[in-house]
């Protein structure tokens, strides 16, 4: 259903953006040598009080009305709780959410990472009133890509404008080809 | 490629490019609940953005949205054009998507094959 690592992160930051948030942080690691994949993401919206964040790892909770089952954590919960991992997280009412997941690298039932380049560039155009720092890394590369540091130097020009589409859509397929 | 090379295009822009982005005369929403994204979202809104970046389309806009409730339809998009009513589409994929760009968005015409409500 979920096929790869990039739904999940297309889901959570869906969450993300719903709750309200600025910033999202996302942070991806790929580890051959720690044998670890490692997602944590992180944002500013309106976060949730603790029982509702005990709740949204429970397949028959969702706070959508019209619609009592919220898929998307439990999926990613099981998932990664399948590969040998676990997954955290952490919530604080009007600060924001933090999920912290760990998978094993080498273990068979672990979806592919997806791609990527697809993932960040269509988060970033279609949110651009949201902030993005994506963190992509290997045990030898380490990719940065902060929507703040583009907005900057487009100095008014939106991210969303045909030329900055196809200009990012270049740049992520010349710099992401690490993972 | 650097960064940097972004400053070329700001510089590149026109004058009237923040204008004409606010004026946007069509927005598109993508819905990217978790249904929406099982169902093959992501490449609906790709395929949408290759078409924008393609076509030059100055004044259309792609924006995302959560579940709509109507999860057998996903992946669904909405069309707003200033004065006229929002058509929404479902059951959509990629190669459907750069059909409602070139048929609909450019050529006025939607594709009422794939519409499933008008309001």
């Amino acid at each position: 259903m979920m096929d790869d690592i990039c739904a999940h992160i297309t889901d959570v930051v869906a969450n993300s953006v719903s709750a309200g948030a600025k910033k999202v942080f996302i942070f991806l690691e790929k580890s051959t040598i720690k044998n670890a994949l490692h997602l944590k993401i992180t944002d500013n919206g309106k976060g949730m009080d603790e029982e509702t964040a005990k709740k949204v790892v429970d397949p028959f909770f969702s706070t959508k009305t019209g619609r009592k089952v919220g898929l998307g954590i439990p999926l990613l919960k099981g998932t990664a709780e399948t590969c040998g991992g676990y997954f955290n997280l952490k919530s604080a009412l009007g600060e924001g959410t933090e999920i912290d997941v760990f998978f094993t690298l080498d273990h068979p039932d672990l979806p592919p990472i997806g791609n990527l380049k697809d993932t960040i560039l269509i988060l970033t155009v279609s949110n651009p009133e949201v902030d993005f720092l994506f963190n992509i890394k290997n045990d030898v590369i380490n990719f940065i890509f902060d929507t703040e540091e583009i907005k900057g130097l487009l100095d008014g020009v939106p991210i969303n404008s045909p030329e900055v589409i196809k200009f990012l859509t270049n740049y992520l397929d010349e710099h992401l080809n690490f993972i | 490629m650097k960064l940097e090379d972004l400053k070329k295009i700001r510089e590149q822009a026109s004058k009237d490019m923040e204008l004409r982005q606010k004026q946007a005369r069509v927005k598109i929403v993508v819905g990217m609940g978790t249904s929406g994204i099982a169902a093959g979202a992501r490449d609906v809104l790709k395929a949408l953005l290759d078409e924008i970046a393609a076509r030059n389309l100055t004044d259309v806009m792609v924006t995302q949205t959560g579940e709509k409730g109507l999860a057998s339809h996903e992946p669904m998009i909405e069309v707003h054009e200033e004065g006229k009513d929002v058509v929404i589409y479902g059951n959509i994929d990629a190669d459907k998507a750069r059909k409602i760009i070139a048929e609909h968005i450019v050529n006025h015409n939607p594709v009422s094959e794939y519409v499933i409500e008008v309001k």
